[in-house]
């Protein structure tokens, strides 16, 4: 975030021509004509929050990617490539495919199946009110201050590239994005995050093609980069991770493994309501097992919109970067690099179409988390809780009605996190502190029957009391981090990566021992819930190409093929 | 997509975002194509082969997807 702001000293980089900005325009007057042109079909509450549940593989695997393709990890993982080489594709590849074809092949059977709206929703089948109350209200209030500080950032980017007014990107994109949401409900959120999908890739590939051709190709970048950077390795993945202080960013393999592909990606893609509720509007169990597979193969592909440029900018920019606290005037940040890029290869009409990249990718990030708030705090709070036994429409006028009151917190939260910076960072911590420990909840849960109710509550109880008490030791004292992420070297990232293997470590392990001394649930109230007592309907009769583990095999083994040639 | 609900295709609103902006891009790179902007390989002319590009897969997924009866 500090880099986010940093920007602000540089001035803007970008001025757009009469045809860029009706290339801005005619996107805004689309998303909203399709919010109109869908809200007839958003009547019921399984249209409004699971858009009917009708979405082909395709879409939801298209949409569930697209929901993570945020405008602020695009900038934010170009300049972490600028900075750290090709490591930043770590969390692109190990720290994403694994995860997102277990969820597929493993996960998605019991979510589906349950029927349930959300990931508190199976919490509550499975465990009761207390894991799923828990789980609710700390993802509504993840989610709704997220959506806040990623408006602000997004504002910031905004007036830094094209040199708008913050005030006026925050309130245009955000009512837009309020308008269709409410209108359409998660119709509209998924249709529009599919056509991000293809602004993004259309707006942003051109880079890596023009910048390929610039340098001669890898070989040429690569070269190119060992004279601007002399003893410095960007372009190696496995090789300087042998130890804490071999690479910049202060990781071993063991973080990458353990800590980032073992668990935080596992609780980011399979628990995160954000992206589970694009796959459960899957229109059957086969499209819900394949929808995450499919997208794996577009995330496997994200490196060269995304980390590819971070590599060019290395190679061809005639500045060297900075990172965003060390900004003096005339110089640029590190996370400036895709604008940056943006500029050095497009003229008027490319220009507004990576222009709009960016803004639909800030939007539909925007409009993922006001419709999965929006769904959590109507199912898994208010009817559960506040109101109990209303009719169907009162729980869509609901629903639509805290679209735009989470909205307007949103804004709220974007204008606090204007006046105090820190809030930023705080706020992208709460994320790390519950994913992790949830994911050993829900894991255990789905297959292991005996875990009891009280279990799966103190266990996800004491994974997240873990990970906020590590946050804050190891942010106190260099001590502590040696301790808890085994070397006193070990930066942000890897801290974070420790830290959700611990909390989660933790959660697994209170869990276990509580259940053993408590009584479980009779197997009739779990039917569907838990891998031993759930009937998955098999794929005997289907060919090889239309079964889900085929091509999740597929995608790890082009997972292994990509680690192989970028060691 | 949605049998249920009779929903146009949303690769049908693909394809009229391609079309649009395949047309704006390849019309503006014609525009250019005797003063370029100053930005680098701005000699391979991208805009007008980026945007004919964008019109044909405009055209092939507004007419694969059309709102039919």
């Amino acid at each position: 975030m500090t880099a986010i702001l940093g920007m602000l000293e540089t001035g803007h980089l970008v001025r757009l021509s009469a045809v860029d900005l009706a290339i801005v325009i005619f996107y805004f007057a689309l998303v909203l004509g399709i919010g109109f042109y869908l809200k007839r079909f958003a009547k019921t509450g399984e249209d409004f929050f699971l858009a009917g549940r009708e979405m082909t593989a395709w879409v939801a695997g298209l949409a569930f990617v697209s929901a993570n393709l945020g405008s602020l990890e695009l900038l934010g993982w170009a300049g972490n490539a600028y900075q750290y080489g090709i490591l930043a594709a770590h969390w692109y590849w190990i720290g994403a495919i694994p995860a997102m074809v277990f969820l597929g092949l493993v996960m998605m059977p019991f979510y589906y199946i349950s029927k349930t709206h959300s990931v508190p929703g199976y919490l509550q089948l499975r465990y009761g009110s207390a894991a799923s109350g828990l789980s609710a209200v700390t993802f509504a209030i993840m989610t709704i201050l997220m959506s806040g500080v990623n408006m602000y950032a997004m504002a910031v980017v905004m007036k830094v590239v094209l040199g708008w007014d913050i005030n006026f990107s925050m309130w245009v994109s955000s009512l837009t994005v309020g308008v269709y949401v409410a209108a359409g409900g998660l119709f509209s959120a998924i249709f529009n995050e599919v056509l991000q999908f293809f602004l993004i890739w259309f707006g942003a590939l051109l880079i890596p093609i023009l910048g390929l051709y610039e340098t001669g190709g890898w070989k040429g970048m690569v070269a190119r980069i060992q004279q601007n950077f002399p003893g410095q390795d960007f372009t190696h993945m496995w090789g300087p991770m042998h130890s804490f202080s071999s690479n910049p960013m202060g990781i071993h393999w063991t973080g990458i493994v353990f800590g980032l592909a073992a668990v935080q990606s596992m609780g980011y893609w399979t628990t995160d309501f954000l992206v589970v509720q694009r796959v459960l509007s899957a229109k059957d169990i086969r499209s819900a097992k394949m929808a995450p597979i499919i997208g794996s193969f577009f995330k496997m592909a994200v490196p060269l919109i995304v980390i590819l440029p971070g590599l060019l900018g290395l190679a061809v920019l005639p500045m060297h970067l900075v990172p965003g606290s060390q900004v003096q005037p005339g110089q640029h940040s590190y996370d400036e690099v895709l604008p940056l890029m943006l500029v050095r290869y497009c003229g008027p009409g490319l220009l507004g179409l990576g222009v709009t990249a960016l803004v639909a990718g800030f939007m539909a990030g925007m409009a993922g988390n006001v419709s999965a708030f929006a769904t959590v705090w109507t199912y898994d709070i208010y009817r559960p809780f506040i109101k109990k036994n209303a009719p169907d429409q009162h729980y869509v006028a609901m629903g639509r009605w805290c679209t735009i009151i989470g909205l307007f917190v949103s804004i709220g939260t974007a204008y606090l996190a204007m006046k105090f910076a820190s809030l930023m960072d705080y706020v992208q911590a709460l994320f790390g502190f519950f994913i992790a420990p949830l994911f050993g909840t829900v894991l255990l849960g789905m297959l292991w029957k005996r875990v009891t109710k009280a279990a799966g509550f103190l266990g996800l109880l004491a994974g997240t009391l873990t990970s906020i008490t590590l946050f804050f030791l190891m942010k106190s004292s260099p001590h502590w981090v040696a301790i808890f992420a085994l070397s006193p070297e070990a930066k942000g990232l890897a801290q974070a990566m420790y830290q959700s293997l611990w909390s989660c470590t933790t959660c697994v392990v209170i869990t276990i021992l509580v259940t053993l001394v408590t009584k479980p649930r009779p197997d009739e109230e779990l039917r569907g819930l838990v891998y031993s007592l759930t009937d998955v309907a098999k794929e005997e009769h289907a060919s090889l190409f239309h079964k889900p583990v085929f091509w999740g095999t597929a995608a790890l083994a082009a997972l292994v093929i990509l680690q192989i040639i970028f060691r | 997509m949605s049998e249920k609900h009779n929903i146009i295709p949303v690769w049908f609103f693909v394809g009229v975002l391609f079309l649009v902006y395949g047309v704006l891009i390849f019309g503006s790179g014609l525009a250019e194509w005797s003063h370029p902007p100053n930005t680098v390989l701005a000699d391979l002319h991208a805009p007008v082969w980026w945007g004919a590009l964008l019109i044909v897969l405009g055209v092939v997924y507004c007419g694969a997807f059309r709102p039919r009866q």
